[in-house]
């Protein structure tokens, strides 16, 4: 029998992290995170979840003790938000330079400066860069499968996954979601593993100082130099799409529910305007598709699902039959276009797909995003498009420029 | 080796009763005549194989080598610099968890990474009462980056970031901040004095909760001195009481070794007989001097109280 409840984005993170058992959690509370790191010590203290908890005095601490509690053999969970993660961020490259597999959840506010306590992925997307998987959910129930996914992920390809979903929109609205059964959780995800063992009797030095070449070990074996090191974290990132698209499979079919691999799709088969996002404005992009489609117009959404590694082929494959292909995102590339947007672009090139591209910069700092606005500015795009505008340049949705 | 019992009379310099075994190899990474390398061999001779120790980046990291070789025969954790209590707080938590609780966690961190970059994480760490030995290993500057000021260089020094006037400002009380976290020991050591640090550390490691000890590191090239002077230059430290051998065990203050000698019998040297054998003292003022004496005064009188 299922058990489905109507619980908010956080505490379904919450409920994940006790289905799959860490040993180690660390975390500092930070809006609009804070309702899970409360709901893991409520756990703990109540003695649910047998688990270190460790209350640190900062995020850049909370990333650290997960690094070194991961290199020493435990599972480990984290969370945060906005400037929490830009506070982590020189441990972010640290636990993926270490091939660790850490799962933190990125519950998306905008960053600071001016301060705003509200939803935008512009935290998660500048820390595209540090070498971690990035997984965006559209909703509760795809936060709580996707945080089981992204320990079997991660224990599988030693990379470190962050789970991103929007604070408020999904962190603090209650949906209905269906609890994953604890022993069908136990059966899909084997305990971990660490890749080295740190102990007396393998007494190694972990992550010390690497030279541009490589040099031989004692027994006269040629070893990485750190160029080899960084390389080996490219490729495992790369071929970490066909590990993500297994599980997921995988997941579907011991849960019932399969979010989509690397991305997912809303009405593409026959569609003329292709909607890219990424999180839960693409789940409202749906809803504008299908009013779109009321009005005559062969509307369909790509939601991205993976935002690293940039899933490339199955994003050209998608955008294949597209006629014109809308953006709308919550992160920017400053000085430069929407941070989705212009991966697309690159992904695109060379494909043969001439499809103009608009893109909107939608929700920053909360600002709310109905599917009506997101359909107006599909059809606005059309008239531009008519017009004889092939490219524009980024549209900040709803934006007073004045 | 039998197992020592631990008090007061045994407190004392017996070379003989240390653990024979070497835990660094020979072909370390430290420079010629550095007071670390001689602190750290004798620290794991106390701690023993079951340690796991936590580094930042610092002279310990260069201490370590250049991978895939390493002289040091435990198992270590590098970590960023700001973070080496919270890495060793995660060591002890998944120890913790995995039930290993058998292992000793040493976080060894330089004198930025404890009084500067790292005493957030070290504050909260120790406000934790996290089960973990926190050893300060104090050589006055960012020696690694070839000797820049930290908050731990004393008045009167010259380091590449004060090349001119010198430092003007005092030496942060380390010991009196972690003092602050009431921890359950705090402890002094001095490589030049290796049986008192090696009974400190044994001691350290018997007791739960963050424990912390501070180890006065000379530094041949960061002070100026010929490398053979080591052991000389720290001893001078203790003679003239700029660094004094303690411990504080829950509150209690009381003198060790040579320190305690001294407190018996009264005879402290001038602090210019430390001062005048470091080339990173040849600008200082005689004011600078002066004042520099009547601080270690007014810091003796103050142990001396509370040793009563």
């Amino acid at each position: 029998m299922s058990d489905t409840r109507i619980i908010t984005g956080n505490e379904a993170a919450a409920l994940a992290v006790k289905l799959v058992e860490p040993n180690v959690i660390a975390a500092y509370p930070i809006t609009p995170q804070t309702s899970l790191a409360e709901k893991l010590s409520t756990f703990v203290e109540g003695g649910e979840l047998r688990a270190e908890y460790v209350r640190v005095e900062g995020e850049h601490s909370a990333l650290t003790v997960c690094i070194s509690a991961s290199t020493v053999g435990a599972r480990v969970f984290t969370a945060t938000s906005s400037n929490g993660l830009l506070y982590m961020h020189e441990q972010i490259h640290w636990a993926a330079g270490s091939r660790l597999p850490i799962v933190m959840c990125c519950v998306n506010r905008g960053v600071g400066a001016p301060w705003s306590i509200f939803n935008d992925q512009q935290d998660s997307f500048s820390q595209r860069d540090t070498g971690w998987i990035q997984i965006y959910c559209r909703d509760n129930q795809e936060i709580i499968d996707t945080i089981i996914q992204a320990y079997r992920i991660a224990e599988a390809v030693y990379i470190p996954v962050m789970v991103c979903y929007d604070g408020f929109v999904l962190s603090h609205t209650m949906m209905p979601v269906e609890i994953p059964d604890y022993g069908k959780v136990r059966e899909f995800l084997p305990p971990y593993k660490p890749s080295v063992d740190i102990s007396p009797e393998n007494p190694v030095t972990v992550n010390p100082v690497f030279f541009p070449w490589r040099r031989e070990n004692a027994e006269g074996v040629l070893c990485d130099g750190y160029m080899e090191k960084r390389y080996k974290l490219q490729d495992a990132l790369l071929k970490s799409t066909d590990t993500i698209e297994e599980v997921s499979t995988a997941y579907g079919q011991a849960f019932g529910r399969d979010h989509g691999g690397l991305l997912w799709e809303h009405m593409t088969d026959d569609a003329e305007i292709v909607i890219v996002g990424m999180g839960s404005i693409a789940a409202e992009a749906t809803v504008a598709a299908d009013s779109l489609r009321k009005e005559g117009i062969r509307a369909g959404v790509v939601g991205i699902r993976v935002f690293r590694p940039f899933p490339r082929k199955a994003i050209a494959t998608a955008l294949k039959k597209a006629k014109v292909i809308v953006v709308f995102e919550k992160c920017m590339s400053y000085g430069c276009d929407g941070g989705v947007s212009s991966d697309i672009k690159s992904a695109l090139y060379g494909t043969g797909i001439e499809a103009p591209m608009h893109n909107y910069i939608a929700g920053l700092g909360g600002r709310d995003v109905k599917a009506r606005e997101l359909a107006d500015a599909v059809k606005e795009t059309i008239t531009r498009i008519d017009s004889g505008t092939e490219e524009n340049e980024t549209t900040w949705l709803n934006c007073h420029t004045g | 080796m039998a197992q020592l019992p631990y008090g007061v009379a045994l407190m004392q310099e017996n070379i003989f009763k240390i653990n024979d075994k070497e835990y660094i190899l020979p072909g370390s990474r430290a420079c010629q005549g550095c007071g670390l390398s001689l602190a750290y061999r004798y620290i794991l001779k106390a701690l023993r194989e079951n340690t796991i120790v936590a580094i930042p980046p610092s002279c310990l990291c260069v201490l370590h080598g250049l991978y895939p070789t390493t002289s040091v025969t435990v198992p270590a954790i590098n970590a960023t610099f700001a973070g080496n209590a919270a890495s060793a707080s995660g060591i002890v938590a998944a120890l913790n968890a995995l039930n290993k609780t058998e292992i000793t966690v040493l976080a060894l961190t330089g004198d930025g990474g404890t009084y500067d970059m790292g005493i957030q994480s070290l504050s909260g760490a120790a406000e934790r009462n996290t089960n973990f030995i926190f050893a300060c290993y104090d050589n006055e500057a960012y020696m690694n980056t070839g000797t820049q000021r930290s908050g731990a260089t004393p008045m009167g020094a010259l380091t590449t970031t004060t090349p001119i006037l010198t430092k003007r400002e005092k030496k942060k009380d380390m010991l009196k901040i972690m003092e602050a976290h009431d921890l359950p020991y705090l402890a002094t050591v001095s490589p030049a004095y290796p049986a008192d640090l090696y009974d400190k550390f044994v001691k350290a490691k018997r007791i739960k909760g963050t424990r912390y000890i501070h180890i006065d590191i000379p530094c041949p090239p960061g002070w100026a001195y010929p490398a053979k002077d080591t052991v000389r230059v720290g001893k001078l430290a203790v003679e003239t009481g700029i660094f004094v051998l303690c411990e504080i065990e829950d509150g209690k203050f009381r003198f060790t070794g040579r320190s305690e000698t001294l407190a018996k019998k009264g005879k402290r040297l001038p602090v210019v007989q430390y001062v005048e054998r470091q080339g990173r003292f040849r600008k200082m003022s005689i004011e600078q001097l002066n004042q520099l004496q009547s601080w270690v005064d007014s810091r003796w009188n103050e142990y001396m109280k509370r040793a009563e």
